[in-house]
């Protein structure tokens, strides 16, 4: 090893990092040369768990994979158990299913945004992104009874229906969010300060996206148009939706890419409560599952993948989870080499990484 | 910095957006599940909560008719007050207090 190296450990405590993970950063004076990952702090054995609660219990272990994307993955598991019993879902629940999924998005964005400020000293737009945010878990705080981990989705539809005094409540809320947005949106994107720390910064090449098998906003900034909800789960295909593509795939990419979504899930949450049909939100499920299914839902941070192999009894026989953390890894380790010291907090926050979910 | 500058002084004249919070509280919406409440005076023991509940934090026993919660184990789901026969259970907006003891 020559003199001049030096070897830094990043985490798995780091004030920019909100969860375990360990970087060994390789110095060449303030250059990173290599990124070595350390992982398998936070394992629980979520899936394990399967073997020993019954499926309708399931839902609510697989809502604590993630703390922020909790809906989504109570979504994937219980349409990978409708699949495989061959279950239609009220139309209904299929909108509010869209409804939750894109609240949680906006707050999950939300969430990132003004870490991902915060990660280069911008404390006050940090305040200033969660003080919006608070509307938005108000808005699932009164229309599903919890903040985050709301507990709605059900194999055969949703538990809660919302009516017309909620809808309103949340459509004029939204008015706010909107706006308050609108007046961050040119300190996001325009503003000096934080074009200086992120622009031409943790450059990811499509290509390089394409083949490392980055998933969610990292693919999308790279220009590679790619999202599991235009292939119209749940009710996103009556909805109609249109991916954000940025085409530099650097941190300023990302960020801007983040911003533009939490404006369009604003439009998506507006869209499904004025299609939203009148009628029943879930079925009786009968019967028991048996066979197995492979589901793909777009989380915040990307592809969410859930196998699921059911045997005829109560529980499942198998269930295994690939989370868009995981696939993201890879190219945090692309990004890395060559880049300055300085520079490394605000690269690994642009993955968005969520290591509870990665390793359950 | 001048786009924040403009944010920054706005919020001067408006109002704070937080709240004293143990002065002031803010009311529970009416959904909102906080704690668990059991009313078991009307419970026929049918065990049918701690069945379905997925953390396993009701015990009953049909025969020293004891019902017992185990509230630091609760998730707070509200899946047995919706499959509660005689209604016994209810979900409460207000959360629970700060305890000393587990």
């Amino acid at each position: 090893m020559a003199d001049n190296r030096r070897i830094i450990p990043f985490g798995p405590q780091h004030p920019v990092l909100p969860e375990p993970i360990q970087l060994q950063l390789v110095l060449e004076d303030e250059k990173v040369v290599e990124a070595i990952p350390g992982l398998g702090y936070v394992h629980r054995g979520l899936e394990k768990l399967v073997k020993t609660k019954d499926i309708n219990q399931m839902i609510y272990v697989v809502e604590r994979v993630c703390g922020i994307c909790s809906f989504q993955h109570a979504l994937t598991y219980c349409q990978g158990i409708e699949d495989i019993m061959d279950i239609q879902v009220p139309d209904r629940s299929r909108f509010l299913r869209v409804f939750w999924a894109e609240l949680h998005r906006i707050h999950s964005h939300l969430l990132w945004l003004g870490l991902a400020v915060e990660a280069f000293g911008f404390e006050s737009l940090f305040m200033h992104t969660w003080r919006i945010r608070e509307k938005i878990m108000d808005m699932l705080d009164a229309t599903a009874g919890s903040r985050v981990i709301i507990s709605t989705c059900i194999i055969g539809g949703v538990r809660r229906d919302i009516d017309s005094e909620l809808t309103k409540f949340v459509l004029d809320g939204l008015v706010e969010v909107e706006q308050d947005l609108k007046k961050i949106e040119k300190v996001f994107l325009k503003d000096y300060t934080v074009k200086k720390r992120s622009v031409g910064i943790g450059v990811l090449s499509g290509q390089e996206a394409y083949q490392l098998g980055a998933v969610g906003p990292m693919l999308r900034a790279s220009g590679v148009k790619q999202d599991v909800r235009m292939s119209g789960y749940a009710a996103y295909e009556e909805i109609g939706f249109e991916p954000v593509v940025e085409q530099d795939g650097d941190c300023y990419a990302r960020m801007a890419i983040r911003f533009k979504e939490t404006l369009l899930s604003i439009d998506l949450v507006r869209k499904a409560l004025t299609m939203m049909p009148e009628g029943e939100i879930s079925i009786k499920i009968i019967g028991k599952p048996q066979g197995e299914t492979l589901v793909r839902t777009e989380q915040p941070r990307g592809e969410l993948t859930y196998y699921l192999k059911a045997d005829g009894t109560d529980h499942l026989e198998r269930m295994h989870i690939r989370t868009p953390t995981f696939a993201n890894i890879p190219t945090l380790l692309t990004m890395l080499p060559g880049s300055q010291l300085a520079d490394v907090p605000v690269i690994i926050l642009t993955i968005d990484p969520c290591i509870s979910c990665t390793e359950r | 910095m001048v786009e924040m500058i403009k944010v920054i002084l706005g919020n001067l004249f408006s109002k704070p957006a937080t709240r004293g919070y143990p002065l002031v509280k803010r009311e529970a919406f009416n959904r909102a599940r906080g704690q668990l409440r059991a009313d078991l005076n009307n419970c026929s023991y049918c065990t049918l909560c701690q069945k379905k509940c997925p953390s396993a934090c009701i015990n009953v026993n049909k025969a020293t008719k004891s019902w017992e919660l185990d509230a630091f184990a609760c998730v707070i789901c509200g899946i047995c007050a919706e499959v509660c026969p005689r209604m016994c259970l209810s979900m409460d907006g207000e959360y629970r207090q700060p305890v000393y003891t587990k």
